[in-house]
């Protein structure tokens, strides 16, 4: 401590930091299973009640599957998102993230990154039983889990400057929904696009592109959005 | 030496007054303009060889749809300009921004609406341009609703101000991408809300209302920032002074 | 030649309508203790988290070691610790883990080291237990193991001694006292007395208007 103008010698670099924030958020949420369903089973209630609204024919189901898919995967990684920094913000944690030190932004992408582990990669792993269901053709089954694995995490990333913005608000589900669907909308239309190209057997790589880039915009923007708003929400 | 002017500038009460003596100077050219161009679009203009008369609704659409966007990039920059020097008079320009572009918003939805009846025989149409529109008002009444739901107002401004900024950069995102989307599905059949080619009779009223559109939003901005000054700044004491006289 | 420590000169401070702090000022050297005081809505949480830079001034200014701090915030973040009412602890994480994750982003511990914390604020028996089960007493000393973890020069405490017995409430007089023989500096806000001899602390009472 003699010299307070240099970092201590074990002082934990942003990526340790980084790793540690994580870790924490991955073990809570194993932790807390019930939390961590209820994304997923949502998704596959909403999927579910395509056929019973329009009819049991396969032939006329593939026709709408990519939207029914893309609508459900959107609206059950909006219902997460309210679970972002509630918690944290509650207890005090993220108030800690904002004296550390450290780079807000490093932490911000950390706890997305986590977010997206526990719903965005599920809904991917879980999109192709739903197509299937559909009447999907199993050929399509890799170009539907890559489009929802890429699409969601700029989902994720968009998501969490709008749970950020809502931080310590009453009733913030309706506007969270409000704020983050509008910003959302390009990923919706060149995720669907990918797997409804997937489904007709055609090549997705266009849009599947063009939803990384998304995704790479959401990466580098996305938590210096976030972390700027949760330090507005600590004043 | 520059920041005592840039904050003599910036201060609620001068800005205020500032507001008030330039209000006129927007306002009866916008009158004016706007006038002249209704004449000139309506009287003048020689009707379309394709869409007759129906093409004259351009005079209120286009302008509305120029006006969305313009007051958006000036909503998002006095936004951006708050958040970076804290400048309270630039949240509330930002705040007063909103509720005109959104009004602006609705006003190019209608008329586009009533503009495609005619022309598609429906009041609506997935047209990439008023697709955009729609998401644009959905971006205005999320910002609204924001600000609205936070009680403290400087958190209420800090907090929208990011929204406005995140929201600028989304826009040619999902402009480009709507187009995207419409070109895959469009029906070679279907004619779009193109411009139609217009001559210099047919032009002139439209840049003269352009002109007239945007001039009458800085004078409907300055009065309402001035209200928005007056709510914020209620308990300082230059309001009374400036009430009675 | 910039003056070592925290200075915080004619600090301003509204929350909406309110004016909370009105000119509040101080230096605090190396070694030095502030408490304060005042009764509850007085602006002392508010006066520390704006000391900590978490709430921006609407005039006034914040120094430490001479430097202006809102120039580079990381860099005062990194030197500081502050410590809320409540104890960031969550429910479903033990002390131990919770320590981890919270110090962790910080500096970087072994087991050894987090085991002897727990032992110094006698946690050792109940660290590894989910923090839902602890009492707030507990969960006040898994806060003074994280501070002991962190050696940093300023703390900023907001009512350290709350909910502690009188075993707890010495240990943190003993914290803060081998803090300042360190050359530490301590910010504490408290309406109750400070464990410590009326000689090492200097006071600052806030009152309402």
């Amino acid at each position: 401590m003699s010299d307070t103008r240099t970092a201590a010698p074990d002082a934990a670099s942003v990526l340790e930091a980084a790793r540690l924030v994580l870790e924490r958020d991955l073990t809570l949420a194993l932790r807390r299973r019930g939390q961590l369903v209820q994304p997923l089973a949502f998704f596959v209630i909403v999927t579910t009640l395509f056929p019973l609204a329009i009819s049991p024919e396969l032939a006329r189901l593939r026709e709408v599957a990519a939207g029914v898919l893309w609508v459900a995967a959107l609206l059950a990684s909006l219902l997460a998102l309210e679970f972002l920094f509630r918690d944290d913000a509650y207890d005090g944690t993220l108030e800690q993230y904002a004296l550390s030190g450290q780079p807000l932004t490093g932490l911000m992408f950390a706890k997305t990154a986590a977010h997206w582990l526990l719903t965005g990669l599920p809904l991917a792993l879980m999109a192709p039983l739903a197509a299937l269901s559909l009447g999907a053709p199993p050929d399509a089954v890799p170009g539907i889990v890559a489009s929802v694995a890429v699409g969601t995490i700029a989902l994720s990333l968009i998501g969490s400057i709008g749970a950020a913005l809502t931080l310590g608000l009453r009733r913030s589900g309706v506007l969270l929904a409000l704020l983050t669907l509008p910003l959302s909308l390009p990923v919706l239309i060149f995720g669907a696009r990918a797997s409804e190209l997937a489904i007709h057997g055609e090549p997705y790589v266009a849009p599947l592109e063009l939803l990384a880039a998304l995704a790479v915009l959401g990466i580098t923007l996305a938590p210096l959005a976030s972390a700027a708003a949760v330090r507005i929400s600590l004043e | 030496m520059s920041w005592t002017w840039f904050h003599r500038l910036a201060s609620p009460p001068h800005i205020y007054r500032l507001a008030q003596r330039l209000t006129p100077w927007f306002a009866w050219p916008a009158g004016a303009l706007i006038l002249a161009a209704l004449y000139g679009g309506l009287v003048l203009a020689p009707p379309d060889y394709q869409q007759g008369d129906g093409f004259r609704i351009i005079y209120m659409h286009a302008p509305s749809a120029w006006m969305s966007l313009m007051v958006y990039t000036t909503m998002a920059v006095a936004a951006a300009v708050a958040l970076i020097w804290r400048m309270k008079v630039a949240h509330a320009v930002a705040a007063s921004c909103a509720p005109i572009g959104a009004s602006f918003t609705i006003a190019a939805l209608v008329t586009g609406s009533l503009w495609g009846e005619p022309m598609w025989g429906t009041w609506w149409e997935w047209d990439p341009r008023l697709t955009s529109e729609l998401i644009l008002l959905f971006l205005y009444l999320g910002y609204m609703g924001l600000r609205g739901a936070i009680e403290d107002p400087q958190r209420a401004d800090r907090t929208s101000a990011v929204l406005a900024v995140v929201g600028i950069v989304n826009v040619p995102i999902i402009h480009y991408s709507v187009t995207w989307w419409n070109s895959l599905h469009q029906a070679p059949s279907v004619m779009r809300l193109g411009k139609p080619t217009l001559s210099t009779p047919m032009l002139v009223p439209l840049l003269m209302m352009m002109l007239g559109f945007t001039l009458f939003f800085v004078a409907v901005l300055l009065v309402r920032l001035r209200g928005e000054i007056l709510v914020r700044e209620r308990s300082a004491s230059w309001i009374r002074e400036v009430l009675s006289t | 030649m910039p003056r070592e420590g925290l200075e915080v000169e004619n600090l301003h401070l509204w929350r909406g309508e309110h004016h909370v702090l009105r000119g509040v000022g101080f230096a605090l050297p190396r070694g030095g203790c502030l408490h304060v005081t005042g009764p509850n809505g007085a602006g002392k949480t508010s006066l520390l988290r704006a000391a900590c830079g978490l709430l921006y001034p609407e005039s006034g200014r914040l120094l430490w070691d001479g430097r202006d701090v809102h120039e580079d915030l990381p860099t005062f973040h990194s030197v500081l610790m502050y410590i809320g009412h409540e104890a960031p602890l969550k429910a479903d994480l033990s002390a131990r883990e919770n320590l981890r994750y919270w110090i962790g982003t910080r500096r970087r511990i072994g087991r050894d080291t987090l085991g002897a914390a727990l032992q110094r604020v006698g946690a050792t028996a109940w660290s590894e237990r989910p923090a839902r089960t602890l009492s707030a007493g507990q969960r006040r000393r898994v806060a003074l193991a994280a501070l002991s973890l962190l050696l940093v020069p300023l703390w900023l405490l907001d009512e350290p001694t709350t909910n502690l017995d009188a075993e707890g409430q010495q240990l943190v007089g003993t914290l803060i006292e081998e803090h300042l023989a360190r050359g530490g500096l301590v910010l504490a806000a408290t309406h109750h007395e400070l464990p410590l001899p009326r000689s090492r602390v200097q006071r600052l009472e806030l009152t309402h208007e």
